[in-house]
């Protein structure tokens, strides 16, 4: 296994990390203002403000550490999509800015404005739309060299069918993802009205992300021939993956092991982005930027997977911790000692 | 638009953010300081209006944080939008630093989050005060590394640049570099040192509004007695910092200083204006540059006129370097003379116009972060990697800066008066008398 991969693989892990937190997150943040605005906000809000109030924060990090992580192991992404992304990235920011100053704000001040909480939720259905396009022009066909410098078409970008989808895909998943787990929350936090209604989100939500992703897979035969061929050859992958989203729609069909139901999940997506990050190899952005060219040299990378391991090992029992005292905690998630500073 | 209306603009930018980010991030790391003190001081005393003091600036630092993490989001990222090809060259010596600041910060973020949702939690309150431990640890060494990287944009070092190729990367001695030690001190202590005033200032402005409760009395003095430790180290460190730009950066020293020719003896001149490259109306220290510089009164202190003219920062840093120092040099006497006339129980410290002072001191300590900032950062120029690569250079080729130059400025307003707004109501809503109340009925009769 060489250093590149070793880099690369270390950061899709933690965009997969980020993907699935950010997802509950924003599709809690997104359930929450449309209940709000459909006066059912009784069912949810205290069971997704219990869940999200201690780790939002920790949240952003992974995104940080993404980002921070990419440009020390890949200094040629600054150049290729620092240049082209200025817009859609700046908008991200600032829709992650409106949420994450959202929690401080509505839990200590002005609890529950309602314009602020509706906001609070559209941000987090365009943030995976903003960030999604990252995606798309790593697929190639949508940045040409000027003058030696990257330049972003955005006429064919926002004509492209496959942005469209990838931007579809980002939403339903996400909203998937977090009603899924937010079933099982409820679940355990005792309250069967709230449970009742993420179950029908779940339900609901479920096969939309399966047809786009499947959407997708077939869109890139014609975008990009070569990563379908490579998709096609982890078929295996992408099998398994889909017999386990069968087994996530089956418990919450059957209303049983919501536990096991958003493990099964998380497996799903983890095999499934995997596949997808192993397809697309080498390729950072196609086909002008591979891992191998815009890897940093042998000394920065050596050091930097040093600092990971240590990094990890300060991170891994406090996230441990964290989980423990809130997640996996009964009293807290039931209610029962809810004081906070 | 053309390259150099990219530049302007992503400068212009840049500094916006990080102008607005610092006054978040300066508090960020200097209150969990403060809170883990006034929690440390309440268990030893026993008094629960410490823990009080704890729990209440806890309360408003979530804002803070709130605020400071996703302007620091912004920062990160701009980065990387705004100066592509800097970070393409930087990012091969300096994400070592980078890469850790996101650990010390993902490590502060868990622990804080712990800190605030347990707070009735553990009958033991030693207990409550080890959360706070890697809370302020975090804090104060993502300062450390991200002040690193800085240090490395003044100091490059770490590498060898051959033909263009940068071959030899030694990731720790570009971390260790000579700007290093003084700008990761006197980054630390400022912040330290600003957010104990800030405290102050609020204290000082609630017994100013009438309410004599003894809870403030203790909140004001245990910040001063803070404030002038760290303004003391805040002068020290500051004086090595000037020894370390004649060293290695004297071109910085002397537009900051508007020492012009190379001499012995180097006065140095505080205030003034400059009219035509002629100094008026200045206070001549004698001796003082080359004190400041060496330690010596009669040690040679390089000039302006030794450098190339495209070299040479912009003269206005001057004035930043005189607002900065006063500021801290005030603030030291002013909190030495506090402290003092308390002990000796002096009774003008009781008094309005003194505590209109200490009310001061908080925004003033913020506006000596600033300007010191922009001392440092424009004192660089016409450098984004001092010598290695200039500012025109590093800048984005991308033309819609300027719009998103206005996206942010529409959003720190926001964030901005957001802030401010949400931290007045919730301690109008519930002042300190409220809660002590609050808390007696609700710990039956034993509270205080």
């Amino acid at each position: 296994m060489t250093l590149e991969i070793i880099g690369i693989s270390v950061l899709w892990m933690f965009l997969f990390g980020y993907i699935i937190v950010a997802s509950i997150d924003f599709g809690a943040g997104f359930f929450n203002a449309y209940n709000i605005l459909t006066r059912r906000e009784h069912i949810l809000t205290n069971v997704i403000e219990r869940y999200l109030s201690p780790v939002w924060e920790v949240t952003n990090v992974f995104l940080v550490f993404f980002f921070v992580g990419i440009i020390g192991f890949f200094p040629k992404t600054a150049f290729y999509y620092g240049t082209t992304l200025l817009v859609p990235a700046s908008i991200a920011i600032v829709l992650l800015a409106i949420r994450g100053s959202y929690y401080a704000f509505a839990m200590y001040g002005s609890y529950g404005h309602r314009g602020y909480t509706f906001m609070y939720g559209m941000a987090g259905l365009f943030i995976p739309a903003s960030l999604s396009i990252v995606l798309t022009i790593s697929e190639g066909g949508f940045v040409s060299m000027i003058n030696g410098n990257p330049v972003l078409n955005y006429s064919s970008l926002f004509t492209s069918p496959l942005t469209w989808s990838i931007v579809v895909l980002s939403i339903t998943a996400l909203l998937y993802i977090s009603s899924v787990f937010l079933t099982w929350y409820a679940n355990k936090a005792g309250d069967p009205s709230a449970t009742k209604l993420l179950r029908k989100y779940a339900l609901i939500w479920a096969l939309p992300t399966m047809i786009t992703a499947a959407g997708i897979i077939f869109e890139l035969r014609s975008h990009n021939a070569e990563h379908y061929t490579r998709i096609l050859d982890l078929w295996w992958v992408f099998g398994l993956s889909f017999l386990l989203f069968l087994g996530t729609v089956w418990f919450i069909w059957k209303r049983r092991k919501y536990g096991l139901a958003f493990v099964l999940l998380v497996g799903q997506f983890a095999l499934a982005f995997f596949g997808y990050g192993v397809s697309h190899y080498p390729y950072l952005l196609y086909p002008y930027l591979t891992i191998y060219d815009s890897f940093t040299n042998e000394a920065m990378a050596i050091s930097l997977i040093v600092a990971f391991i240590a990094g990890l090992g300060l991170l891994l029992p406090s996230l441990y911790l964290l989980l423990r005292l809130f997640l996996f905690n009964k009293d807290y998630v039931r209610g029962n000692k809810d004081h906070h500073a | 638009m053309g390259n150099e209306e990219a530049v302007f603009y992503s400068r212009i930018l840049t500094e916006l953010t990080l102008s607005f980010h610092i006054l978040y991030a300066t508090i960020g790391v200097g209150i969990p300081l403060m809170i883990m003190i006034a929690q440390w001081v309440g268990i030893k005393k026993n008094d629960e209006h410490y823990i009080l003091l704890a729990r209440r600036w806890a309360r408003g630092f979530v804002i803070t944080v709130a605020v400071g993490v996703v302007t620091g989001t912004a920062i990160g990222l701009q980065l990387s939008l705004l100066w592509p090809n800097f970070m393409e060259l930087a990012g091969n010596v300096i994400a070592l630093p980078l890469f850790m600041e996101t650990f010390a910060f993902f490590f502060e973020a868990i622990f804080l989050g712990i800190y605030l949702y347990t707070w009735d939690r553990f009958e033991n309150q030693k207990k409550h005060l080890l959360l706070l431990i890697p809370v302020a640890i975090g804090a104060s060494f993502s300062a450390v590394f991200i002040t690193m990287v800085n240090a490395f944009m003044n100091a490059p070092q770490g590498f060898d640049l051959v033909n263009g190729e940068l071959i030899n990367i030694n990731p720790l001695i570009a971390m260790f570099n000579p700007a290093m030690p003084t700008k990761v001190a006197h980054v630390v202590v400022t912040a330290y040192m600003t957010s104990a005033f800030v405290l102050a200032s609020i204290a000082a402005f609630r017994l100013l509004k009438g309410s004599n409760h003894v809870y403030h009395k203790k909140a004001l003095f245990l910040t001063m007695k803070v404030g002038l430790i760290f303004s003391i180290a805040t002068a020290i460190t500051g004086d090595f910092s000037g020894k370390y730009l004649a060293e290695y950066q004297p071109e910085k020293l002397a537009a900051a200083e508007w020492h012009f020719e190379t001499e012995e003896n180097a006065p140095l001149i505080m205030y003034g204006i400059l009219d035509d490259g002629e100094v008026k109306y200045a206070i001549k220290v004698p001796y003082g540059l080359s004190i400041l510089a060496h330690s010596n009164p009669f040690e040679e202190v390089k000039g302006l006129n030794e450098f190339p003219e495209d070299e040479i920062p912009p003269l206005y840093i001057h004035y930043l370097f005189d607002l900065m120092v006063t500021i801290g040099v005030g603030l030291m006497f002013i909190s030495a003379l506090y402290v003092y006339a308390v002990g000796r129980k002096w009774s003008f410290v009781e008094t309005n116009w003194f505590r209109w002072i200490l009310v001061a001191g908080g925004p003033l300590a913020m506006l000596a972060i600033e300007a010191g900032w922009w001392l440092a950062e424009v004192g660089r120029q016409p450098w984004v990697l001092r010598g290695i690569m200039r500012t025109e250079d590093a800048a984005t080729t991308s033309g819609q800066v300027d719009i998103m130059l206005v996206l942010f400025a529409g959003l720190y307003l926001i964030l901005g008066v957001g802030s401010v707004v949400v931290l007045r109501r919730m301690f109008k809503k519930n002042p300190v008398e409220q809660e002590i109340e609050d808390r007696r009925k609700e710990k039956g009769g034993d509270f205080l």
